[in-house]
């Protein structure tokens, strides 16, 4: 690991004066599940880095108007116990018990899970986040795939570490990011962007800027999240699903799906949605839901099996949010 | 002479007990000093450059900027290391720096610039064809006629299957703390499996007699085969330190390192073809076979596996060099893929048969050395899963989650290994045990303890054991499950024989003759009249005021007409699965492994063996393969993220069953630590074959594999 200067801010302001205009000049520490591992492999070698735990204002669950605010650095386990969010939101919580250790659950947190930077092996081994070779050809279409996307069509064909993030989509969540010069809002979903060329991150964020909280709309829906991973042992998804759906009585008025670890962002499966609407949750729909998801994959030389895992995974999660046993 | 021979069954007081290993509690608490914890005063770090390519040469090489860090006190080149060298594997070692700091020595690492000539390299073996001349033909063996039997057969099995290269992923990686003092005085701590051997292979790479170097190796945090030599970086750990004026320099493998140099198990494949009768008896064999371990090829696949007396066969074999990190032995170097191999082929065999695997294992006992034993073994681990209830036809079932059952199994040789051992009774009554042998979690020392308890009539409170220095009278490496075998001899021997001193010095006293006496429950006694006896305190007293000192020694050759040890153990393993045939996902419901290892000194930590060996199987047949990528070279996982072990959640239920009899323990103690790490993988894939109907042909079984098998096969 590169020396580095070490910031410890109380307030926000001491904060953004402490980050820098490059991802080279600092980077932000909150649980350090991620920072540490990738410093250590010297995949980011920041110059300072600037631990935002001290800063009271980012902690905290609480009714914020409309919505739910989840302070950035809130533990995925202060996360998981919090009553209102389990009664609320399942999915989130499944999703956050998803990680399987208590220990990263101690320490992660909120916004850490979204802005934790890939686990593509090729990434974390020096290659780059577009993965290239030594003659600048890329690596994953033709390399060891079967971890990758099945919803690109590059350059970038890593997915998405976060494990809220489906959860977060689904629930049509938002980030609020803060600089120096004021606050603005995205979508979780819109947070998460594909790098289209070198130097480009995987999420819209400056870094001169901090996510300060997650803001999750009230209005009940009934909600799922459903993880197909080879280990119970903690482990990262080979697919993920998260489910939000508004319903009159049985019948499903709207429907939101987002996926994840099958694309470089969380990925919205907009026809599955749509073909859900004014349908009753049974098994046929489930099915044909998680059918509808996967129609437009577009699998790797090694991962055409993640395609169907994709499909149990959504129909699963609908049936698990309508109180269906599979 | 005393008479050696093991006690009776029904007469040991200590031996075969159920007793907890003595370093538990000091490891449990954190206070065992593993080599890899120690930081003696004045203590430097060292750091290793690996080569980022699988097949390079060298044109230059500049060391003057880290030399010239802050911190730096030396660097070394390996071996041969100069321009126009060239690699042959990613993660070869290149140049150890010491440093004031790890960090220090981390940046002098990446300050050393290096230019090279990529070549190309071969890393992929699944596909014989892709290999080209990196396929060498090991020679053919016939026996009878496999042409003709297997024309005549009334069913045939065609088949292939793989097993890929797994790594040892030991917790504790490899290297030492060392310090080449004055006077070429060598302290030497290294995480080993051969405390009295590795020594003498240090001195000859560093050119410093053998008796200056003192070892030290209390505890040691794994090595499965991979850690009996003092590696290139333990030399030029040595030499560091001696440019650094002696100081103490530490250094171990990181992670990744570890993961891609320290030690892999060779990859193994195999076409089977087999002929059998309609009744199930095996009349033809033939196997095209590849393994690759490395740049330097791979072992011979002793296949057909513990069958292996089938009258009619030919195997070929081909030894495929990659350009990837060497092989080391694996806890029963070849023999998970061998029972792997055969057991699956005969599993598909009885499939094809209409027949019931554990029918057709047991119909063909005869072609095994040990009929009666494997009979009575896959009958007793039949009974453990429930084989009767539990097995159906494959794939027979409704719902998409699927269970079905499977068989593996293994032989081992595990005879004892020489091993010397002295014991010295002591005036005041203390006894000391000394032996030159390791601990590697197995139990040993507690297996010592026990033995020299049980030959001197003392609790195990009143014996102090010592191994782990190399000053200790000489004991073999742990390699081969020799280890139980040798020191027990050698214990028991010593044992007795500083017994019969300490008779000598006391049967005045008790108006008898040394022979009529014996060492019961803390006292000296005429045999069979606890009325004429003495404390073991007041015995000690009459030795005068030297020490009594004797050595006892296994010498392999005459082991068997002693009688004490011998080899030849025999297992059964077999696993129920349930799989998810939705996503491929395969879960363990229960294991079920049955074994027998002759005299069994310590039932509990023999089981204990046996549970990690059945996780080992469940990772090695569900989880671990090491994934290389063919334009890089690179190994993609050397971590534990993507190099996957299953954790406690992902073992399911595990029943030990350790064959202790008396037809098995005449025969002496024998060692455990390898044969029942062999047949757990096979039951776990063809308990996956039973559960499906349709063959996963390489192992892990992962979901993408258990997908593509199943095709389009839909399960409800």
């Amino acid at each position: 690991m590169q020396s580095f200067e070490y910031a410890n801010p109380a307030t926000l302001k001491e904060a953004f004066a402490a980050l820098g205009s490059s991802w080279e000049d600092a980077a932000v520490l909150a649980g350090g599940t991620d920072l540490l591992s990738i410093m250590k492999d010297y995949v980011q070698s920041p110059k300072r880095v600037v631990n935002i735990k001290g800063i009271k204002e980012l902690g905290g669950i609480s009714r914020k108007g409309g919505s739910m605010r989840i302070g950035a650095t809130t533990t995925l386990d202060e996360l998981t116990s919090n009553a209102a969010i389990r009664s609320s939101y399942p999915g989130l919580v499944q999703a956050a018990m998803g990680v399987t250790s208590p220990q990263l659950r101690n320490m992660g947190t909120v916004a850490g899970d979204l802005c934790q930077r890939p686990r593509c092996w090729y990434f974390r081994r020096g290659f780059g986040l577009l993965a290239k070779g030594p003659n600048g050809e890329a690596l994953v279409p033709t390399g060891e795939n079967k971890f990758h996307a099945i919803f690109s069509n590059g350059p970038a064909y890593f997915v998405s570490a976060s494990t809220l993030g489906p959860a977060l989509v689904a629930l049509g969540a938002s980030v609020t990011i803060a600089s120096a010069s004021g606050n603005r809002s995205v979508s979780v979903e819109k947070f998460f962007v594909a790098p289209t060329g070198d130097g480009q991150r995987e999420i819209d964020l400056k870094p001169n800027e901090i996510v300060t909280e997650i803001l999750i709309p009230v209005p009940a829906t009934k909600n799922a999240t459903y993880e197909v991973r080879q280990r119970e042992l903690v482990d990262w998804p080979l697919s993920a699903a998260s489910v939000a759906l508004r319903m009159n009585g049985n019948t499903v008025t709207s429907a939101s799906i987002a996926l994840g670890h099958v694309a470089p962002t969380i990925w919205r499966a907009t026809q599955a949605e749509k073909m859900l609407v004014g349908k009753t949750i049974t098994a046929e729909t489930a099915d044909a839901a998680g059918e509808a998801a996967v129609a437009n994959a577009t699998p790797l030389s090694g991962n055409k099996y993640k395609v169907q895992l994709t499909k149990v995974a959504v129909k699963r999660a609908l049936l698990a949010a309508a109180g269906i046993k599979a | 002479m005393p008479e050696y021979k093991w006690p009776p069954m029904n007469k040991r007081k200590i031996m075969g007990q159920r007793l907890s290993r003595l370093d538990g509690p000091v490891k449990s608490a954190g206070r065992a000093k593993y080599p890899s914890d120690l930081n003696p005063q004045g203590l430097l770090q060292a750091a290793m450059l690996t080569a980022p390519y699988a097949h390079a040469k060298i044109k230059s090489i500049d060391t003057a900027a880290a030399k010239a860090l802050p911190g730096v006190t030396a660097i070394r080149l390996f071996d041969k290391v100069a321009p126009g060298f060239e690699v042959q594997w990613a993660g070869q070692e290149l140049a150890l720096v010491s440093a004031t700091s790890e960090e220090v020595a981390r940046d002098a690492i990446r300050a050393i610039k290096i230019d090279w000539e990529i070549l190309p390299h071969v890393v992929k073996d699944e596909n014989l064809a892709k290999v080209g001349t990196r396929a060498k033909a090991a020679g053919e063996k016939v026996t009878g006629d496999p042409d003709k039997a297997y024309g005549e057969a009334d069913v045939k099995l065609d088949s292939e299957y793989g097993i890929p290269v797994i790594t040892h992923c030991c917790l504790e990686p490899h290297g030492q703390v060392i310090a080449w003092k004055g006077g070429d005085q060598i302290d030497y701590w290294p995480s080993t499996q051969a405390v009295s051997t590795v020594a003498g292979q240090l001195a000859s790479l560093i050119g410093v007699p053998a008796g200056n170097i003192n070892v030290t190796c209390d505890y040691m945090g794994g090595g499965f085969g991979s850690k009996f030599p003092p590696d290139p970086w333990g030399a030029e750990s040595a030499r560091l330190s001696k440019e650094s004026g002696g100081r103490p320099v530490k250094f171990f493998l990181d992670r990744a390192t570890e993961l891609t140099i320290a030690g892999i198990r060779p990859s193994h494949f195999a076409k089977i073809k087999i002929g059998a009768k309609k009744d199930g008896t095996i009349t033809s064999w033939m196997s095209d076979s590849w393994s690759s371990g490395g740049a330097g090829g791979g072992p011979a696949t002793p296949i057909p596996y513990v069958f292996a007396n089938i009258p009619n066969a030919r195997i070929n074999h081909a030894s495929v060099s990659l350009n990837s990190g060497p092989q080391r032995a694996w806890r029963a170097p070849n023999h998970p893929q061998a029972s792997f191999l055969t057991c699956s082929a005969l599993t598909d065999l009885a499939a094809k048969l209409s027949m019931d695997p554990l029918a057709l294992f047991m119909k063909n006992a005869n072609l095994t050395l040990r009929e009666a034993t494997y009979t009575d073994q896959l009958k007793k681990a039949a009974e453990l899963i429930d084989w009767k209830n539990k097995y159906h036809a494959p794939g027979e079932g409704k719902g998409s989650i699927r269970r079905g059952v499977g068989i593996g199994v293994a032989t081992w040789g595990g005879g004892g290994h020489a091993s010397k051992c002295k014991v010295i009774l002591h005036p005041d009554g203390t006894v000391e045990v000394e032996l030159g042998s390791q601990d590697l979690g197995t139990g040993n020392r507690t297996c010592i303890s026990m033995v020299a308890a049980e030959s001197l009539g003392l609790p195990m409170s009143a014996i102090k054991v010592k191994i782990g220095k190399n000053s200790y009278p000489a004991s073999g490496p742990s390699g081969g499950s020799t280890t139980i075998g040798g020191v027990s001899t050698s214990t028991r021997k010593a044992s007795l024989n500083a017994l019969e001193k300490l008779f000598e010095k006391v049967a005045p006293a008790l108006g008898t003759t040394a022979d009529q006496l014996e060492a019961v429950d803390s006292r000296i006694q005429v045999k069979g009249n606890p009325n004429k006896a003495m404390s073991w305190k007041q015995a000690a007293q009459k030795m005068g005021p030297s020490p009594i000192e004797e050595m006892g020694e296994n010498v392999p050759a005459q082991a068997a007409r002693e009688g004490l040890n011998t080899l030849g153990a025999a297992g059964v393993q077999m696993a129920e699965v349930e799989v998810d045939t939705e996503t491929g996902i395969v879960k363990m419901r229960k294991m079920v492994a049955v074994q027998d290892c002759g005299l069994v000194v310590n039932p509990k930590t023999a089981e204990s063996q046996v549970f990690g060996a059945c996780i080992m199987s469940i990772c090695s047949a569900l989880y671990e393969e090491r994934v290389i990528d063919q334009v890089t070279g690179r190994v993609l996982n050397p971590d534990m993220e993507f190099y996957k072990l299953a954790g406690l959640p992902d073992i399911g239920e595990i029943v030990v069953h350790m064959d202790i009899q008396e037809v098995h323990d005449k025969r002496g103690v024998i060692g455990l630590g390898e044969p029942c790490a062999i047949g757990g993988t096979a039951a776990i894939a063809n308990a996956v074959f039973n559960a499906l109907g349709v063959r996963v042909p390489m192992v892990p079984v992962t979901a993408d594999r258990v997908l593509n098998a199943l095709g389009n096969k839909r399960y409800a």
